[in-house]
């Protein structure tokens, strides 16, 4: 950004990338040093280079924010504790290791319905994307299952499954393989058939086409369906963990809402927001790293 | 995408009747490496090859001329046995060992150049033949590169060696240069003979470009109307100079074949 802010000044000048402009003499040794550093002296219009811990920087200014507020007396301590106060309370919750085994609850549940979950959806979103029968069985019944929310389900899965772990996990999952689904499915279907031409000039096999065009090509859309996927898994276990549950992060803020321990609650929101902050970090930092061969604006 | 898994599905909804076997050494007819007779294609109404015929020698370096929408790509494609849904009827005899240049380089761009340019073979000496391949270009040490990260000029170097790597017997080239600046394309046009001298793949060159024709091939075709409208050797002394009386009255009897007028051209 800071680029951006320098250049916009000396933008205005008019200098043009390709120097074909009628300078006047007495401004042209100005003119030619401007140019001389890159990019200089025109406006850009992508976002620029990334601010360091960027990512950072929002969940900072929210978190002094609700300090500043608690210090100053603007909020009520009963509805809105004190960050310190729920960071002491996140302390004493960890010493009795109340907050440990819950969270391995949550976790083990949020893994294994994404597991399943992803799972599911590549699967189907291959098969639907590699053959047009496939595409013609599967496509419908997944467009009419994203119509109905998973939560909605809930009822219909405890009488399926009971109330244990089972139901949670398969609530959790048809929460995550939509997503995966309709990402993977979008990216499959809109890799370019010139390069499917291409496959077939140089004589590739069906498997040698899946695995070097079909899956590389679609993998931009498989991790956006994976963010979405993340984020859906950590939705669904709060909701499952509220409805019927007996341990687990959404267990422990249920009682607390029972007990009036708002503090126990806010502990709560902020381990379900640093696992969504982190594990969506943890896709982003695959994509880079998968998708080195990309140049977008993302950077 | 299952339009292209289904592009991969070869024979069995193709409608053009390709007779497309590899072909002996040499066929009864004489070292032919590609033999087209009465080969017609249409779309919908339209007939864009019309009972065309053409025969390519091997080793022999052939350019197609044509207005925009003669038909050329159709061609190309036919010969490529990649238009598998187009309605068509007529004998086409070329190899199987078809290697195609777009205009487009057409570079995965999930791949690092060597591994576009090695695509479909295996082998350790298949890596080594793409190393030096991409030597001979002038692109040593980017082996490793991504495909964003080269110049237009570069990637279509790269789609050059990928095609001539395999050793085709018969390379297709749809206008490779179009999309190229003047003095890439002269660098382009002794990269291009250089290669073939070394691989001598029979070619079929589609070009617009009257100039480029003349300056790479042994034998201008012209299409027009769904056939081949001229068939001129192209027996040129060695360097095949601009000013010659011999290549402007080629370069004319060419443009005429187009309905260019010279009189339009040169004033
Ligand atoms: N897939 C298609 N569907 C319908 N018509 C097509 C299709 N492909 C080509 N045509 C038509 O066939 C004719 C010949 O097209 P072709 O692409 O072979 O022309 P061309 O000689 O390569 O032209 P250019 O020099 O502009 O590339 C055109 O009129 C075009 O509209
Ligand atoms: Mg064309």
């Amino acid at each position: 950004m800071s680029t951006t802010s320098t250049t916009s000044t000396t933008g205005t000048t008019g200098t043009t990338a390709f120097g074909t402009e009628e300078a006047p003499a007495a401004d042209a040794p100005v003119t030619t040093a401007r140019r001389a550093r890159p990019g200089r002296g025109r406006k850009r219009l992508g976002p620029g280079r990334p601010v360091r811990y960027g990512w950072a920087l929002g969940p900072l200014l929210l978190l002094a924010v609700w300090a500043a507020g608690s210090g100053l007396g603007l909020f009520d301590p009963r509805s809105l504790p004190a960050p310190w106060t729920v960071a002491g309370t996140a302390g004493d919750l960890v010493a009795e290791g109340r907050l440990q085994s819950h969270l391995a609850t949550s976790a083990q549940r949020a893994l294994l319905g994404l597991l399943f979950g992803v799972a599911a959806g590549l699967v189907l979103a291959l098969v639907s994307g590699l053959s047009r029968l496939g595409e013609a069985v599967i496509d419908g019944p997944v467009q009419i299952k994203r119509a109905v929310p998973s939560l909605a389900l809930i009822p219909l899965l405890i009488l399926w499954f009971g109330i244990g772990e089972t139901m949670k996990v398969v609530t959790i999952a048809l929460g995550v393989f939509v997503p995966v689904y309709i990402h993977t499915h979008n990216g499959l279907r809109t890799i370019d058939n010139r390069y499917a031409e291409l496959a077939e000039t140089v004589r590739l096999g069906r498997w040698a086409f899946v695995r070097h065009v079909v899956l590389p090509g679609a993998l931009p859309g498989f991790l956006l369906g994976m963010r979405f996927a993340v984020t859906g898994a950590w939705l669904a276990l709060v909701v499952v963990e509220q409805v019927n549950a007996t341990s687990g992060i959404g267990y422990m803020m249920e009682l607390a809402r029972t007990y009036g321990q708002t503090d126990v609650i806010l502990v709560g929101l902020v381990v379900y927001g640093l696992l969504g902050l982190v594990s969506d970090a943890l896709v982003r930092i695959v994509e880079r790293r998968a998708l080195s061969w990309r140049r977008t604006l993302a950077g | 995408m299952a339009a292209h898994a289904g592009g991969l599905r070869n024979t069995a909804k193709n409608t053009a009747k390709n007779t497309a076997k590899d072909t002996a050494e040499d066929t009864a007819g004489g070292r032919a490496t590609v033999r087209i007779e009465g080969l017609v294609r249409s779309f919908g109404e339209r007939r864009v090859l019309d009972g065309l015929d053409l025969s390519i020698a091997t080793g022999e370096f052939v350019a197609l001329l044509g207005r925009s929408g003669s038909g050329k790509s159709t061609l190309l494609r036919a010969l490529a046995r990649l238009d598998h849904d187009v309605a068509g009827s007529g004998v086409l005899t070329a190899p199987d060992h078809v290697s195609v240049v777009f205009q487009d380089a057409r570079l995965l761009p999930w791949k690092r150049l060597l591994d576009n340019v090695v695509l479909g073979l295996d082998g350790p000496s298949a890596e080594q033949h793409g190393k030096d391949a991409l030597a001979e270009v002038g692109l040593a040490g980017r082996e490793r590169a991504w495909p964003v990260e080269l110049s237009g000029g570069e990637q279509q170097r790269v789609s050059l060696v990928r095609s001539l790597v395999r050793e085709p017997r018969l390379l297709l080239a749809d206008e490779p240069f179009g999309a190229l600046d003047a003095l890439t394309r002269i660098r382009m046009h002794a990269l291009l003979r250089r290669l073939c001298e070394r691989h001598r793949p029979a070619v079929l060159l589609v070009t617009h470009d009257v100039d480029e024709a003349i300056a790479l091939a042994d034998r201008v075709v012209v299409l027009d109307r769904g056939r081949i409208a001229a068939d001129l050797p192209v027996d040129l002394p060695a360097p095949r100079r601009h000013g010659s009386t011999a290549y402007a009255a080629l370069r004319g009897r060419l443009l005429g074949h187009l309905g260019v007028e010279l009189g339009e051209t040169a004033p």
